[in-house]
């Protein structure tokens, strides 16, 4: 993001989660559009961090998880980077170098007793710099019904995370997934291959950077570009 | 393992048969084989072919789809099990990227084929959560999903009874499986006009209403299916033959189950009633009566038992959903996120309602302009993630979605059960024999379309 960009974005909204600008209702950026929406901008910025009291149970699963894991010996925010609840759900961003301790804590706290997890999947923000990948892993807690979201943010040149393979075994699929999609390293796996795409592809599918791929189509004359690059509106 | 002095007695030296070579590696010599007759093929020295690697697939008929097993054998024994997946992706998730949130459900329905009303409804739910219409969601809405969710376990069940019959050779059981599916089939044709991929379940309700005289049908369908389903399980349950492929085959305990992230029937067999229907409900489950079925043998014989009588279950909530059946909308009121038209069979095929065509081209002009923004631009979903689950018949499938504001997902993942519970294949079928893998994978149920997504 230039500093030209940055300036649209109201005051006092730089520490929320920015993760782009979007441009225009139909996309364009150059060309003969006349009808001025190509010059809308505007910040797309991810839900805000929110504060004590979070509300509900939400409250009473936090202070359990800082007890524990300061009896774990580590500072809740040291582990922890920011909480996000959106829509009735709670996200815990942690940070990389004490996932594993958090997980444990998770799976053996009989106050927290977050059973199983249900796997991992990535999501690339290529315009936030230096957390460009991030990891997201859903929990849920079959004796206390809940469920909670743990974040982790890796820079795209290092995007090495530990692997919870010891901790809760099921991620064994769903890492691999994860690496052959976007490309996260999760360091400790027992065999980190490719699962989806054949063992010599090159690149990682899911990223914004990697190319949907297509065709254009012809029909009755008339050419249809492949959908990635169809008129789009964002 | 020593690779001196090795003779390789099939047809000639190993340059010359390029299907049954054999080579060096740091393990010891490799030997390639496919075909042929094994008594030339294992000519190698004692010692020699003590490691057998055996590729179970992809196109194997009991493999359950293009499912590559690759197991190490000693004798008829499995020594290590692993399962080769990806042989049908087909970048679905990736594909939605490129779409409007309406058009996704097209997507994901050919997801697990065989529970597209599941896929649907996982996609539907995260959707709606996301743009926060939850609660305003029609009750006729919710009430056609949980009815069409709960036949789709049905027409599910049956296949995995069906296929799983077959694969251990019982040929009624597929016959009657298939025939019974087609009842529940017909339903779903007569209501969104597809047998399968129906794209039926949409954004803020159902795709259109049912039939006039669809609810009847379905009433009339019911005592029929509940006597076939008998006659199904008749076939199997306590069956000798059966039992002594299934009883004790496959075991996966509630640790296990936990450990690997197992949910669904493979679960409920270890006696955990856990089941998202009950604990986490959504589309209004908690209106209806039904019991979760538990089996405390964790072995295929339990899990089979589960699908009999979860079907049971199945069609009394179908009864009390059509109880439940009260005249409304379908589709929610929000004219920015309804998609506006139904369809309608006319003299030249199936198109937009007369009355919608009448309604946006001559009287509303508020409606041209939300037919046109909706079916070319779409609607814009709030910026953030959410996750919903529902539980398919397989365990637990969940959508992780994340919007960045924009009329199109910027990230869709599903989590598909049948992906996560093949990872049990090893811990199910190592040290059993190679006809108990196949059960084991039955029982399991995975749907590779699904699985590879």
């Amino acid at each position: 993001m230039t500093e030209a960009e940055r300036a649209i974005v109201p005051q006092g909204i730089e520490e929320l989660e920015i993760i782009g600008v979007r441009h225009g209702s139909f996309g364009t950026s150059a060309g003969g559009d006349t009808s001025g929406f190509g010059g809308l901008v505007e910040p797309i910025v991810m839900p805000a961090p929110a504060r004590r009291p979070f509300g509900g149970w939400f409250d009473e699963i936090s202070d359990e998880l800082e007890l524990s894991l300061q009896a774990a010996g580590l500072p809740a925010t040291d582990a922890i980077e920011k909480v996000v609840i959106y829509r009735d759900e709670i996200t815990y961003h942690v940070r990389r170098e004490h996932l594993i301790a958090f997980a444990t804590v998770l799976r053996d706290e009989p106050g927290l007793r977050f059973e199983m997890c249900l796997g991992v999947n990535g999501v690339h923000y290529p315009g936030e710099t230096g957390r460009e990948l991030h990891a997201v892993y859903h929990f849920l807690s079959i004796t206390h019904n809940r469920r909670i979201r743990l974040e982790v943010s890796v820079p795209e040149g290092d995007a090495v995370i530990p692997s919870l393979y010891a901790v809760y075994p099921t991620c064994d699929w769903h890492e691999r997934e994860t690496w052959d999609f976007f490309g996260i390293v999760f360091d400790g796996h027992p065999a980190l291959t490719r699962i989806m795409m054949p063992d010599d592809w090159p690149g990682h599918p899911q990223r914004k950077d990697y190319p949907l791929g297509g065709i254009p189509v012809e029909y009755k004359g008339g050419t249809i570009p492949p959908p990635d690059q169809r008129r789009s509106y964002n | 393992m020593s690779t001196d002095n090795v003779t390789f007695t099939s047809a000639g030296s190993d340059e010359a048969d390029s299907y049954a070579g054999s080579y060096d590696t740091t393990d010891g010599r490799i030997y390639t084989v496919s075909g042929g007759d094994w008594d030339t093929i294992a000519g190698a020295p004692e010692g020699e072919h003590d490691r057998i690697v055996v590729n179970m697939g992809p196109q194997h008929p009991s493999t359950h789809g293009v499912l590559r097993l690759i197991l190490e054998i000693d004798g008829e024994t499995v020594t290590e099990a692993r399962a080769g997946i990806g042989y049908l992706h087909t970048g679905i998730e990736k594909n939605m990227e490129f779409r409007s949130w309406v058009q996704g459900v097209t997507f994901v329905t050919r997801m697990d084929y065989l529970t597209p009303m599941y896929n649907e409804a996982a996609y539907c739910l995260a959707v709606e959560k996301a743009l926060g219409v939850t609660d305003q969601i029609p009750e006729r809405a919710n009430v056609i999903r949980v009815m069409m969710m709960e036949l789709n376990r049905i027409s599910s069940h049956l296949v995995a009874l069906a296929t799983g019959g077959m694969e251990l050779g019982a040929l009624t059981a597929m016959e009657f499986g298939f025939r019974e599916r087609e009842l529940v089939l017909d339903i779903f044709e007569m209501v969104s006009g597809l047998r399968m991929n129906s794209a039926y379940i949409r954004p803020g309700g159902v795709a259109q209403d049912l039939p006039v005289d669809g609810a009847q049908k379905i009433r009339e369908t019911i005592p029929l299916l509940r006597k076939r389903l008998k006659d199904t399980a008749d076939l199997l349950v306590d069956n000798s033959i059966w039992m002594g492929r299934t009883v004790d085959i496959g075991y996966l305990d509630l640790a296990g189950c936990m450990a690997l992230g197992i949910t669904g029937p493979v679960l409920r067999a270890t006696g955990l009633p856990h089941d998202l229907r009950k604990s986490q409900p959504y589309c209004g489950y908690e209106n209806y009566e039904f019991d979760v079925i538990t089996k405390t043998t964790a072995d295929v014989y339990g899990r089979f038992l589960i699908r009999i009588e979860e079907m049971e279950q199945s069609l009394r909530i179908v009864e009390q959903a059509l109880d439940k059946l009260a005249p409304g909308p379908v589709m929610i009121e929000d004219k920015k996120i309804a998609w506006p038209a139904q369809l309608s069979i006319g003299s030249d095929g199936q198109g937009n309602s007369p009355e919608h065509i009448k309604e946006i081209m001559s009287e509303s002009m508020e409606a041209l302009i939300h037919h046109f923004k909706l079916v070319t631009e779409g609607f814009r979903v709030p910026a953030g993630q959410v996750y919903a689950a529902v539980e398919s018949p397989k365990g637990e499938l969940g959508c992780h979605i994340v919007s960045s504001g924009g009329t199109r997902p910027y990230r869709v993942h599903f989590r598909d059960p049948s992906f996560t519970n093949l990872q049990s294949v090893a811990a199910m079928c190592e040290g059993s024999m190679i006809s108990d893998v196949i059960a084991a994978v039955a029982s399991i149920d995975p749907v590779m379309g699904g699985v590879d997504r």
